[in-house]
């Protein structure tokens, strides 16, 4: 089932939380909503839901919200043949698992309740594809967390709802686990292939998980591309430093050189005040400055967990450190200690323009 | 290793004290009561209790608890729902207001009672030119009572239902659950421990209740008169062991309901512990 939002905004006790925006969800699509907190996703996730009501627009054109063709604007909550599941869990904690997940199955209206067996078979079959049909007669108390947002996920297909909403579900759980669910969602995604929108602050997780990523900041949507455009071509600065780490580098232009302090690098700009962007791997670190880049910096804490070493930088002429990520062979050729001085050479940096969402430029350092 | 503030010397002093006030404040009047109950034996003490009047003060008073609870249950759950559930102009105001009969004494409450709804009163008097009497009779005991007793299960409920949220609410009307299937599977079994702690309060209030009812009811023998009135009644008529034979039993009221009280807490810590 697709989804539709028409101008859909929102004001809390006369302070914006949303503004009116446009979103196509396509059928059997998974759309992460990622923000910061306070950027409007959640409000914006438990309008679909139908958990809050959206403003009353006064344009001309109406707030609307379409499942596949049902408008769905005024149709309650109940109604909405939605699953939910809450970052909280907000599992029924006086009820068995086997009793949450039967919960939808058991509250519909008698002419269209599927018989005790039935029920019974469903809820059975719903907790083996969660993987936690040993613990049906179990509280959600005596469960783990993992367990706890396993069993809020099957009781929120149990009913089988056209759209599935999820509200942080990863948010509170620890990170193996996350993996975990994160990596079990995308597969249950591709076999039932139901339309899903979930909401993160989680940049990882909205990039691994999501086919399309709707970047949202200060109640306004960014950007909505799928993972791969967003963190190659990301349309501003918010976007560009929300997902990834951003080295900043600040000073000014003359001459086609930008100084900042006692450092130094060619850059192709016209003169003025300039802030160039760059992400940690796009740092590279030399025993000796070059022509065209003069960056003194000291390397103050060292990482080689994982693939690659993550080294912390600072420098006089920096407000805050930088973060550079090195291969291990050259971690082990440039001798990378707590106090090496050493010269950063900027492979590649990006450069928006203040609030223009325009092309931003980039350039490439010789 | 010693815990700051405990030594054994203050520990000693400070149980003997607890011990030494029990004993002097609460368990001495109490064998009192019952000692002087049965004073002259048995059989006068259920000659006292089984006297018509005194009868008829035990019913009122058991009757007016019972029309007290319900009137209170409804009460206490709408008004926690309304003030845990919904964001309204004026929410902090009214759950000050739920405090005012415990703020203030029950006896100026039976007066305000009696200066709106008495023969001359505001109300009373419209009342009266329908012919309905409401002071110096039962419906008088039982409008202060509900007065004096209404915040009981609010204020149990109130703590909890904020703690709890209403994520689960939002949860079953998600899985299509009606308001009333929400409240009745969902939000009621949440609450009902603290839903029956506040009707044991309540019940113990509204039974021991003295100083609104005494103004309101007129304490007419056979009447009006309830449990508490009638036991300072026989005090001033000097009959001392019919006074502490209604005494006594109001005692036994109390004792039950602390019973029960205990009780719950027990299971619900057990609870706690073992969910």
């Amino acid at each position: 089932m697709s989804i539709r939002l028409e101008h859909i905004g929102k004001h809390f006790a006369g302070t914006r939380a949303l503004e009116p925006v446009n979103l196509d969800i396509h059928e059997g699509e998974l759309v992460g909503l990622l923000g910061p907190s306070g950027s409007g996703k959640t409000t914006l996730l438990r309008i679909i839901a139908g958990l809050e009501n959206p403003d009353r627009s006064d344009s001309p054109t109406p707030a609307r919200l379409l499942f596949g063709q049902r408008d769905v604007t005024h149709v309650h909550v109940r109604d909405r043949r939605i699953g939910f599941v809450f970052q909280d869990y907000a599992l029924f904690r006086h009820m068995s698992v086997f009793n949450n997940v039967a919960f939808g199955l058991s509250v519909m209206p008698r002419r269209s309740r599927p018989s005790r067996g039935e029920i019974r078979a469903r809820v059975l079959r719903l907790l083996e594809m969660v993987k936690l049909e040993h613990l049906a007669d179990r509280y959600p108390a005596q469960l783990s967390g993992g367990q706890q947002q396993r069993v809020s996920l099957a009781r929120a297909l149990a009913v089988e709802p056209d759209v599935l909403l999820l509200d942080e579900p990863f948010g509170a759980l620890d990170a193996k686990v996350r993996q975990d669910l994160r990596r079990w969602l995308r597969h249950l995604h591709e076999e039932l292939n139901f339309t899903s929108v979930f909401v993160t602050h989680d940049q990882e997780e909205a990039l691994e998980l999501s086919d399309r990523v709707v970047v949202m900041s200060d109640g306004k949507i960014e950007q909505i591309d799928t993972p791969e455009r967003l963190y190659r071509a990301p349309q501003n600065r918010f976007v560009f430093e929300f997902l990834g780490d951003v080295n900043h580098l600040e000073g000014d232009v003359q001459n086609g050189i930008l100084t900042c302090g006692d450092a130094r690098l060619a850059v192709d700009l016209p003169d003025g005040r300039e802030e160039l962007l760059l992400r940690p791997h796009e740092v590279r670190l030399a025993e000796q400055p070059e022509t065209a880049s003069h960056l003194p910096v000291t390397v103050t804490a060292v990482s080689p967990v994982g693939a690659e070493v993550r080294v912390e930088l600072e420098a006089d002429w920096l407000p805050g450190p930088w973060l550079a990520t090195v291969r291990h062979a050259d971690f082990e050729r440039l001798n990378l200690h707590r106090g090496r001085r050493l010269f950063a050479h900027p492979r590649h940096w990006h450069r928006f323009a203040d609030s223009a969402p325009a092309a931003p430029a980039t350039g490439r350092a010789a | 290793m010693q815990r700051i503030g405990d030594s054994p010397g203050v520990r000693r002093l400070l149980i003997g004290a607890a011990l030494v006030l029990t004993a002097l404040f609460l368990l001495l009047p109490l064998v009192a009561i019952f000692a002087q109950a049965f004073a002259k034996g048995v059989s006068v003490f259920w000659e006292n209790v089984s006297d018509a009047y005194t009868l008829h003060a035990i019913w009122l008073t058991l009757g007016i608890a019972a029309l007290t609870i319900p009137i209170c249950l409804v009460f206490g759950v709408a008004l926690a729902w309304l003030i845990t559930r919904f964001a309204f102009p004026g929410r902090r105001l009214l759950q000050t207001l739920i405090d005012i009969p415990f703020a203030i004494s029950p006896v100026v409450a039976g007066l305000i009672y009696l200066l709106l709804y008495g023969r001359n009163g505001w109300v009373g008097t419209w009342l009266d030119a329908q012919d309905i009497q409401l002071m110096f009779a039962w419906p008088g005991i039982l409008m202060v009572t509900v007065f004096v007793t209404c915040p009981f299960i609010a204020r149990e409920l109130i703590p909890l239902m904020q703690s709890q949220g209403s994520r689960e609410e939002e949860a079953a009307v998600t899985l299509g659950a009606g308001g009333f299937t929400t409240f009745r599977r969902v939000t009621l079994p949440n609450i009902r421990w603290a839903l029956l702690y506040g009707v044991i309060l309540t019940n113990a209030r509204a039974v021991g209740e003295f100083g609104a009812v005494s103004v309101v009811s007129g304490a007419i023998r056979g009447k009006t008169n309830t449990l508490p009135l009638n036991v300072q009644q026989l005090y001033q008529d000097y009959n001392t062991v019919g006074a502490f034979s209604s005494a006594a039993l109001l005692a036994l009221i109390a004792l039950l309901t602390l019973a029960a009280k205990a009780g719950l807490e027990w299971r619900a810590s057990r609870r706690e512990t073992h969910p």
